[in-house]
Order: C-alpha cells, then sequence, then structure tokens
C-alpha cells in the first residue's frame, strides 16, 4: 500500500504548476472563454510542449504515460487554476480512438498540440445515454455517408476532424468526419469555453475501428473522460477549499473571524470531509483504469456519483459561506464553482450514474 | 500508487481469515450475526481463544506481550474479526486502560494489572463521563480527597458500558479545583467491590442493558492504585483518546451488515419483486455503497500515513463521522427492508429453544433495536458536533 504519486508524477505536477502559476492568470481564462475559439492555443500548445498531452498517452502511442495515474495528476494540477483548454476534449478523449483505428499520423500531430480531434457522440434527447444514437451511416467498406445532429460538442470549432458516432445495421460504429463536411452553430457555455450544435447531412465518413464496436469505444472514452472531470474538480476543491479557509480566517463580522462561528464550522468541517471522500474516489477510478470488465465500470460510475453529489456541496457551501462576494463576477470562487458544476453535466451526472451503478451491481 | 496489501500483508490476511474460521465458535458468531445479545461468558470464552493464540494483545507492542503487529496488520486482523461476525474484543482495558499503564503506569501497575486484563481475571470498565460532563468530560465533578494511605471517592459516573459484569473500573476524579477544569483531574484505578460503589442498570430505548450507572459513597481507594501523577489525568485520559485507532470507521462491520442488507433486500419482495429493484431504495443502498467504498480508500490512506509514523490529524474525526453516519444508514435501510415485520418485538426468537411465531426473516427479528440501539454511535466517543469542531481547529486553526 502506498498513496504516494512516483517521482516523476509529482515532477510533471510541479512543471505544470509551476507554468500555470507564472503564465495562467484567471482573467485572461474568463476572458478568452467568452469568445472563439474559447480557449488560448498559444497556452494549449505551450502546454503540450511541456509533455502535459505527452503523459496522457502511452510510449506506444508516442506519449509517456497513459495510465489512470498520468490522467489524474494532469487533471488534478489543470483543475487547481481552473485551466480551460481543449486537453480533454481534443486529444484525451479522441486521441486513443484514432491511435486503435491505426491513424498514427493523427496521434503524434495531437501529441505535439499540433491537431485537435473533437467526438461528437451525444444527440439530443439522449440525456447521457451514448448507447441513444439516431445518426445513421449508410454505405460500406470504407465509404459512408452520415445523417443527423449532435448536441454540445465542445470545441468543434477549427478542430482537425469529427469522430462520430452513428447507427449501421452492424450497430454503432465510429467514423472520421472532415470539418468542412459537417455544420456548426457555436454558443459560449456556461463555464466559459465553446461548444456547437452540430448536423450532418449526407457528410463522408470513414469508419474508425471495426464497424459495430463504437459502443465499446464510446465506453472507454467515457472513462478517460470521468476519471479526467473527476481529478479536474478535485483539483478545483481544493482551491475553492484553500479559499474558502482563509476566507474563514480573515472575514470578521461581529468582531470576530467568521470562521469561529461554530454554524459555519460545522458546515465546514462536512465539507472538507467529503473533500477526502472525493480524494479517495478520484485514486479508486485511477486504479481502475487497470482494471476490466464490471468492476471497472462500477467504479467509474461510483466516482462520477461522488464527484457530482460532493461537487455541488462544495460549490453551494463555498459560496454561501463567502456571502455577498462569492456572488460577483469580479470574485475568483464564482468562475471555480460554475466550472465543479457544471463537469456534473458532463458524461452523465450524479442521477444518471448513480443508477448506472444499481444497473452494473445487477449484472455483478 | 499502490491500493494493495503486499503479498506478506495478504499471507497475514489469509493466516487471520482461516484461523477465525476454525476458531471462533459458530454459536457466538451467529448471535453477532443476528444482533442477538452475547452473555458474559460468551465474550470471555472468546477472549481466551484468543489469548492462547497470543492474539488477544494484538495492538500491544512486544515488550509487553503483544504481538507487535504495525498498524496495517492491526487493521487487517481488526476487518477479518469483524467481517466474520467475531465478538468484538472490549476496549476498556486492552485498547484504553493498557496503553496508558504502559506510559504512564509504575512498574508494579504494568506487572500487576496488565496479564490480569488478558486473562479474565479483571472486566475492565471506563469511569469517565457523568451526568453534568458528557462532551464537557473536563468539567467532571467525582471527589478523591486523599485521605492518608487513601481517596476518599464521592460521586456518580454514568453511561458505563458493561460496568454491571466489571472487576475494576478506571475512573477519572477531581482531585484539585484550582486553576483550569482540566488541570485537577487525576486517573483512578478503583475495585469494584469496594464497600460504597453501587451499580444502577440504564435500560436503553431498544430494551438493552448495556449502559450503567456507578454511584460512589465514601470509596476508600489506596493511594497507589493512582496511575501516573496527582492532577494529572487529563493528559493520561487524552493520550487515550487519541491513541492509535485504526478501526473507528468500522469498514468491515459496515460491509458485513451490507452483505446482510442486500441479501434481504433480493429476498424481500413487494408484488412478486425483490426490494432490490425497487428503484428507490436500490439508489439509497447504491448510495451507501458508494459512500462506504470511498470511505474504505480514505481509511487506507489512513492507515498508510499511520505505518510511516504519521500522527493521526483530523482524518480520526472525519472517519468517525463518515463510519458511523454509514452505520446508521445501513440499519436504518436494514428495519425499512424488513416492512411491517419490523414491528414485532421478538429478541427471544434468537434463542435456541423458542417457539413462539418468527415474524420477521430469520435473523432480522431484533432489526429495529439494532437500529435505536445504534443512535448511540453518533453521540458516544465524542459526538460527531464535537468531532466537526475538532476538523475546523485542526484545519481552519480559530
Amino acid at each position: 500500500m502506498d498513496f504516494t504519486h512516483t517521482e516523476t508524477r509529482r515532477m510533471l505536477a510541479d512543471t505544470i504548476d509551476r507554468y500555470l502559476r507564472d503564465k495562467y492568470p484567471l482573467a485572461a481564462r474568463v476572458e478568452a472563454g467568452n469568445a472563439e475559439p474559447g480557449y488560448q492555443p498559444a497556452h494549449y500548445e505551450g502546454m503540450a510542449e511541456l509533455g502535459v498531452i505527452a503523459a496522457l498517452f502511452p510510449e506506444d502511442q508516442g506519449g509517456f504515460g497513459g495510465e489512470g495515474f498520468d490522467i489524474a495528476v494532469v487533471f488534478e494540477e489543470l483543475g487547481k487554476r481552473l485551466v480551460n483548454e481543449p486537453v480533454m476534449d481534443s486529444a484525451l478523449i479522441p486521441g486513443p480512438i484514432l491511435a486503435a483505428a491505426g491513424q498514427s499520423d493523427a496521434v503524434e500531430n495531437i501529441i505535439a498540440g499540433a491537431a485537435r480531434y473533437a467526438l461528437a457522440a451525444e444527440e439530443p434527447q439522449a440525456l447521457y445515454d451514448l448507447d441513444h444514437v439516431e445518426t445513421t451511416a449508410e454505405g460500406a467498406g470504407d465509404s459512408f455517408t452520415l445523417t443527423g445532429t449532435k448536441t454540445v460538442v465542445k470545441y468543434a470549432g477549427g478542430c482537425d476532424g469529427f469522430i462520430v458516432s452513428a447507427r449501421t445495421d452492424k450497430g454503432i460504429a465510429l467514423f472520421l468526419v472532415a470539418p468542412g463536411d459537417v455544420a456548426l452553430r457555436s454558443y459560449t457555455t456556461v463555464e466559459g469555453g465553446r461548444a456547437s450544435e452540430i448536423t450532418l447531412d449526407g457528410a463522408p465518413g470513414t469508419l474508425l475501428g471495426e464497424d459495430g464496436a463504437g459502443a465499446a469505444m464510446l465506453q472507454d472514452a467515457a472513462d478517460r473522460a470521468i476519471l479526467a472531470l473527476s481529478a479536474e474538480a478535485l483539483g478545483i476543491m481544493q482551491t475553492i477549499r484553500e479559499m474558502t479557509i482563509e476566507y474563514l480566517r480573515t472575514r470578521k463580522q461581529f468582531g470576530v473571524p467568521i470562521g469561529k462561528f461554530q454554524a459555519l464550522q460545522h458546515r465546514t468541517a462536512e465539507m472538507l470531509l467529503e473533500i477526502e471522500q472525493a480524494r479517495s474516489a478520484v485514486i479508486n477510478a485511477s486504479n481502475a483504469m487497470g482494471l476490466s470488465g464490471a468492476e471497472r465500470a462500477r467504479i467509474m460510475a461510483a466516482t462520477k456519483y461522488s464527484i457530482g453529489r460532493i461537487g455541488r456541496l462544495v460549490a453551494e457551501e463555498s459560496i454561501q459561506m463567502h456571502g455577498g462576494i462569492g456572488m460577483t463576477w469580479e470574485y475568483d470562487l464564482g468562475h471555480y464553482a460554475k466550472r465543479l458544476i457544471m463537469i456534473d453535466h458532463e458524461w452523465g451526472d450524479q442521477d444518471f450514474h448513480l443508477a448506472r451503478f444499481v444497473e452494473l451491481g445487477k449484472a455483478a | 500508487m499502490d491500493l494493495n496489501f503486499t503479498q506478506e500483508e495478504l499471507a497475514f490476511r489469509d493466516e487471520v481469515r482461516s484461523w477465525i474460521r476454525e476458531n471462533l465458535p459458530e454459536d457466538i458468531a451467529t448471535k453477532v450475526r443476528h444482533d442477538a445479545p452475547l452473555s458474559k461468558d460468551d465474550m470471555l470464552k472468546w477472549q481466551l481463544i484468543l489469548h492462547d493464540k497470543g492474539w488477544l494483545t494484538y495492538s500491544w507492542p512486544a515488550e509487553f506481550g503483544g504481538t507487535g503487529w504495525g498498524p496495517v496488520k492491526q487493521f487487517i486482523f481488526e476487518e477479518e474479526m469483524a467481517y466474520a461476525c467475531a465478538p468484538r474484543i472490549l476496549p476498556f482495558g486492552l485498547r484504553m486502560l493498557g496503553p496508558v499503564l504502559m506510559k504512564f503506569g509504575s512498574k508494579e501497575q504494568q506487572d500487576y494489572y496488565l496479564p490480569r486484563m488478558c486473562d479474565g481475571t479483571h472486566w475492565w470498565c471506563q469511569g469517565y463521563s457523568e451526568p453534568g460532563a458528557g462532551s464537557d468530560l473536563a468539567s467532571l465533578k467525582t471527589a478523591a480527597v486523599r485521605d492518608g494511605d487513601h481517596y476518599i471517592v464521592n460521586g456518580q459516573k454514568t453511561w458505563t458500558t458493561l460496568g454491571q459484569h466489571a472487576d475494576m473500573i478506571f475512573c477519572l476524579v477531581r482531585t484539585s479545583t484550582e486553576g483550569k477544569p482540566q488541570e485537577g483531574i487525576s486517573f483512578l484505578l478503583i475495585d469494584m467491590k469496594t464497600p460504597g460503589i453501587e451499580v444502577r442498570p440504564i435500560q436503553t430505548i431498544d430494551g438493552g442493558r448495556e449502559v450503567n450507572e456507578v454511584w460512589f459513597t465514601d470509596v476508600k481507594v489506596p493511594v497507589e492504585n493512582l496511575v501516573g501523577e496527582e492532577n494529572r489525568g487529563w493528559t493520561y485520559a487524552k493520550y487515550l483518546l487519541t491513541h492509535e485507532r485504526t478501526n473507528i470507521a468500522g469498514v468491515g462491520k459496515s460491509n458485513q451488515e451490507l452483505d446482510r442488507l442486500k441479501e434481504l433486500a433480493a429476498s424481500q419482495k413487494r408484488g412478486g419483486k425483490p426490494l432490490s429493484e425497487d428503484p428507490y431504495f436500490a439508489a439509497r443502498m447504491a448510495k451507501v455503497e458508494i459512500d462506504l467504498m470511498n470511505m474504505e480508500i480514505t481509511n487506507l490512506r489512513v492507515l498508510a500515513q499511520a505505518e510511516a509514523g504519521g500522527a493521526p490529524g483530523p482524518e480520526s474525526s472525519m472517519l468517525k463521522i463518515l463510519g458511523t453516519e454509514i452505520e446508521q444508514e445501513l440499519t436504518d435501510l436494514t428495519r425499512r427492508a424488513l416492512g411491517s415485520s419490523a414491528r414485532a418485538l421478538t429478541p427471544e426468537a434468537n434463542e435456541t429453544g423458542y417457539n413462539g411465531p418468527h415474524v420477521a426473516p430469520e435473523g432480522f427479528n431484533n432489526a429495529s433495536a439494532v437500529y435505536f440501539n445504534h443512535r448511540k454511535t453518533t453521540i458516544y466517543g465524542g459526538s460527531n458536533e464535537i468531532q466537526k469542531n475538532i476538523i475546523t481547529k485542526m484545519i481552519v486553526g480559530l
């Protein structure tokens, strides 16, 4: 039993932390989040140079990591500074799908920060269910045409290709579609950043992997996303924790620091112990990436549920304890809280994953 | 990062597991599994089996006849014991007084008391709480006044667990009213057969009889029964309270209760459908299972810290809160899974020779009482509100 990270991972965390502390002020991040492309390309490329993306890929795909704990270390650091760069959406999620389909040039470019791909999987009315696919793909061999709509595709604008899930006569399959062949309608997301509604109308697509194997590939992508989002949420909670503790120590009312009031002490204690539980959930999920089957699936569902539940608690309690200042756009806290809540809306919220945990338990 | 026990620790776990399987009397395990009350004989019988094996003093250092196990092995042992439904080893002598005597007691006290708390000669109970001193323990009033070679003790202790079986009681008594309340407290060992001691049972809401009041009227206690120095008792008591408690979260016990609940929910049917398929009930079971999964990792993290020599911090308080809340939720769900049958008050249905009606499924005829009994867990050992004060004080520092 050992709950410390390897030296390599600790160094990686330090490198990311130093870069972000020096070069990634929150104000610029918030501003960038509200216009195309929704992030800061110079920083995305800068982090790729530092090896942030390479750390998410195994050696045989051109990276130097790719294990659960590598993913967790990177995203916890990104969360701490509320980084809004498409590391998960443009690299961690599409990369291994392209690698499995033999697109090694694309993967190389992703790791270098020179190319970005977007997964277009969720459809309106699917409510997180990735198997709910109405988009159709007609054709055979290498030549398919896709028709349908996809919703909230993060960082679709300016990407180098879409990975689209569609239904064939063999089930669900994934296709690579050129950006010029889809219609986009883009908008800003609540926490800053861009997303698009996507329409395909007979768009040509190249089959990725086996026809009919799409559902399994999506599930694999979902596990990576759940881990990354959960670790990011943990990093966000860490920062909120520090801000709230500092506020309790310094903000005075009735002549004393508000941290002296037992009503707030008890709320704080509850928040602090739940953050430890969130950390345990992330450790469990990181470890589970090395497992397979129902065991891994149950742990991922349990983790995303935990993060959703605890994330809401931390976001709401920290705003409450900060009082009015916590409501302002000017103060950092609210931006962290917004991202934390929106994480619950990505790749399945707490209700979705609780139900999934129950279902998986029946099969076990 | 490595969430697994070492090969050696796994081999140790197997050894403990198979030894318990071969040596834990089935009738006793069944009583524990079914939440039936254990007799004094049951508890002593198991204690002596462990003593023969040398595992009763599993938490003691080797120099005092213990196993010398580190925190991880102690944890594994406790979890296996709990999961196998072995009676818990009563902590009063072995886990509470023992370490205090080892640290602060005289050589004579160590030589006399330590072996006797193992071999069944001395059943110890704890005299801390008083009617006016619950969470605010330092306000205790039971007085010990020096009179030659004796202290004369007057006052009242309460919530004395299993005091009805006890041969000895270790007490916090007031020997001075000067200075801060904490500064006038002494730690005294008292023979329960001394004239002037009266034990009065307190019946709890579940109908059980595990706690007592202990009254002291002019009780003569020899001065050699003072542990350490006079007026230093608070320090010893605090040492005792913060002494390493690796099983504070009760993971093994809760895992066992969860398994039992799942079996129950699968066999209880409404309209022909198992209760476990009722979405609302299933969701509540899933929530507590996930909390328990997370707590198990949290507990291992604390354990790894302890194994590396770290002092217990606010994590002990966190585990106490989490562990007791999870335990209570499980007793609540078990009660609710029983439906109307949870209403039958038939604790005797656990006993051999009972031939009355079995209203609840076998092994669950005490579930409502257990639910009520478990309300105590968020109150005792420093109420959960006190634990929250501690957590915030340690982390926010105000």
